[in-house]
């Protein structure tokens, strides 16, 4: 039936839209600014500043050849991006799905205590300093590409959305599998991973999402520049000007005729781009996937 | 015991896929927990955990007598506060809007929108800070068109809390607004017709459904940001802040602390002292709050 919409609807409308407008506003106005920078000529960032809209006269692409001219520092960059997203998120999402499915079963007896035993680590941990040391004295970290994909393996907040999203998939489903003879690890995998596509979807932003997002790994593990990804390369980029005189070594060019300015925001574009992108795609299984509230055993 | 080995055998595949995230969380989470001890060593590269010798409570005199770890914890508890009470305040408010509001297209818009400042790194945030606020900056050109003078917002050291809170809700609402929403969509559809048909506004749908409806997942988030308060968002700060020795004053926090002593002017032994007191601070506090909540209502409770 249609319900009359009374005058408390019109104002909570007119409200909501003025609110929501702003800070949706306030959330995107950055990214322009940012397209806006790398795109306006470098000429005019130094002399008048970064500008809110660009002309046909100030614009110029001089950033983004730049930045893909480059290709040591920057192709190379991506590279490894892309390696260590692509791997860790795939190992990533079988091992949290694979966890949640186990820890959701009825019929496992020490349910329980296990979870409890992941949950632990998120009430207490030892701190960065001996994990560091651990990571690099015993584990051979340093400048190793896999220092970048062992960390985001395994994380406990991602393996109890998996669990809870596993335990609303009805339990019968595994029951008739196995009357019909099939093994734990068949059933996981070939009956209840294609049922829980919202879930792969939702990890797979999260987890895909730090994984292209890391610079701490990186920060931490990688001395030499070979191993960089995207957002340390950007990081030092922005930090110092010995990064732009390797880029300005490698496409021969005096330091000072480097765009510099437009650089910086071109790599941002150039870094951000494809995560952002991914979203819409991911959208539609976002809510449905996202079931946080069900901590406990 | 003999039903042990048979539940041991009948749960055998069971087990077996549990071996790998059992051996990650045993050997990056619970060794490092006995790496503790680090904090009571004066630790050398070549003993080790096990061979460098013990020095007591040392590492932590220092942290303690200089007021340091004082000042850190200040830091770290203010700025975690005001980010969760904010937070909560921008997530459910944003979420019971956009749940509400009529226009279809508008609402998937915006909700794209506010969620995508999570989608980017601090590095990228500092970027964004750069060319609105920096010296260059899209601030100084539009205040320059209208000929006021420029305006740094780095050198700002009493605003800089505010700062960091206006970045914080930007970039985390998102996030928090759909796990509100989600929770939100799992409100029976009927109750709310219902409410309408008896005639009750907007607001009060709101204030005796919603909201109501939403609570434990209030209670959990918060709960879940309560037993990090001792533990600043690295990242956030690091990026941000950086080695501003200016801004370092208000909004140097544990964490930073850490990195820098274990980094960057290396004392590893007073580096893990102050992780180790953040680490016990966080347990003591989560231990805390969780018991409270378990007297008020057993439901909301994390464990």
């Amino acid at each position: 039936m249609k319900i009359k919409k009374g005058k408390d609807v019109i104002a909570f409308n007119i409200m909501a839209y003025i609110l929501v407008g702003i800070f949706a506003l306030a959330c995107v106005i950055p990214f322009y600014l940012i397209i806006v920078g790398s795109i306006t000529k470098e000429n005019i960032i130094v002399t008048k500043g970064y500008q809110f809209f660009v002309t046909s006269k100030e614009f110029s692409l001089e950033a983004y050849q730049m930045a893909l001219k480059s290709p040591e520092s920057i192709l190379n960059a991506y590279g490894v991006t892309i390696f260590v997203t692509v791997v860790g998120t795939a190992l990533s999402i079988f091992l949290t799905t694979m966890t949640g499915y186990v820890l959701a079963r009825p019929d496992f007896p020490w349910r329980n205590k296990i979870s409890f035993f992941f949950f632990f680590t998120t009430l207490f941990n030892g701190g960065l300093v001996p994990w560091y040391l651990l990571c690099t004295k015993y584990f051979n970290f340093s400048n190793h590409m896999y220092s970048l994909i062992v960390p985001g393996l395994f994380s406990v907040w991602n393996m109890i959305i998996a669990k809870s999203f596993m335990k609303g998939i009805p339990f019968e489903m595994t029951e008739a599998a196995k009357i019909d003879g099939a093994g734990d690890f068949f059933i996981f995998y070939k009956v209840i991973l294609p049922m829980a596509k919202p879930l792969i979807a939702t990890l797979t932003l999260f987890i895909a999402l730090a994984y292209w997002n890391d610079w701490y790994n990186c920060m931490l593990f990688m001395s030499t520049s070979d191993n960089w990804n995207l957002q340390y390369t950007l990081q030092n980029i922005l930090n110092s000007t010995n990064a732009l005189k390797r880029v300005a070594a490698q496409t021969g060019m005096q330091v000072g005729q480097l765009p510099s300015e437009g650089l910086k925001l071109a790599m941002t574009v150039i870094a951000t781009g494809p995560i952002v992108l991914l979203y819409p795609f991911l959208q539609k299984y976002f809510v449905k996937g996202l079931t946080i509230g069900a901590v406990k055993g | 015991m003999n039903s042990l080995i048979k539940n041991v055998k009948r749960n055998k595949t069971l087990l077996l896929m549990l071996v790998p995230p059992i051996l990650f969380v045993i050997i990056f989470s619970y060794i490092p927990m006995a790496g503790i001890v680090v904090a009571f060593k004066n630790y050398n590269y070549y003993d080790g955990f096990l061979g460098s010798p013990w020095v007591g409570f040392d590492n932590f005199r220092y942290l303690f007598v200089t007021g340091k770890i004082w000042e850190l914890t200040r830091n770290t508890l203010l700025y975690n506060m005001a980010f969760i009470f904010f937070g909560i305040i921008f997530e459910v408010g944003f979420a019971i809007i956009l749940s509400e509001i009529n226009g279809k297209i508008f609402k998937k818009v915006t909700q794209g929108f506010i969620f995508l400042p999570y989608f980017i790194s601090w590095v990228v945030v500092s970027t964004i800070m750069l060319n609105i606020f920096g010296e260059n900056g899209v601030l100084n050109s539009l205040l320059g068109a209208v000929g006021i003078e420029d305006f740094s917002i780095y050198q700002q050291v009493s605003g800089w809390p505010i700062v960091m809170l206006f970045v914080r809700m930007w970039k985390q609402t998102g996030y928090g607004t759909v796990v509100y929403l989600a929770a939100i969509a799992g409100i029976s559809q009927e109750m709310m017709e219902a409410a309408q048909i008896d005639g009750a506004s907007v607001w009060q749908r709101i204030r005796y459904i919603t909201i109501p409806c939403l609570k434990p997942t209030i209670f959990i988030m918060t709960l879940l940001a309560i037993g990090n308060i001792f533990r600043g968002d690295f990242g956030m700060f690091y990026q941000l802040v950086g080695a501003n020795q200016l801004l370092l004053q208000s909004s140097d926090v544990i964490d930073t602390y850490v990195y820098r002593s274990l980094i960057t002017s290396p004392n590893i032994g007073m580096s893990a002292a102050a992780g180790l007191f953040q680490s016990v601070l966080c347990f003591v506090t989560i231990c805390t709050a969780n018991y409270i909540v378990k007297k008020f209502d057993p439901d909301y409770t994390l464990f």
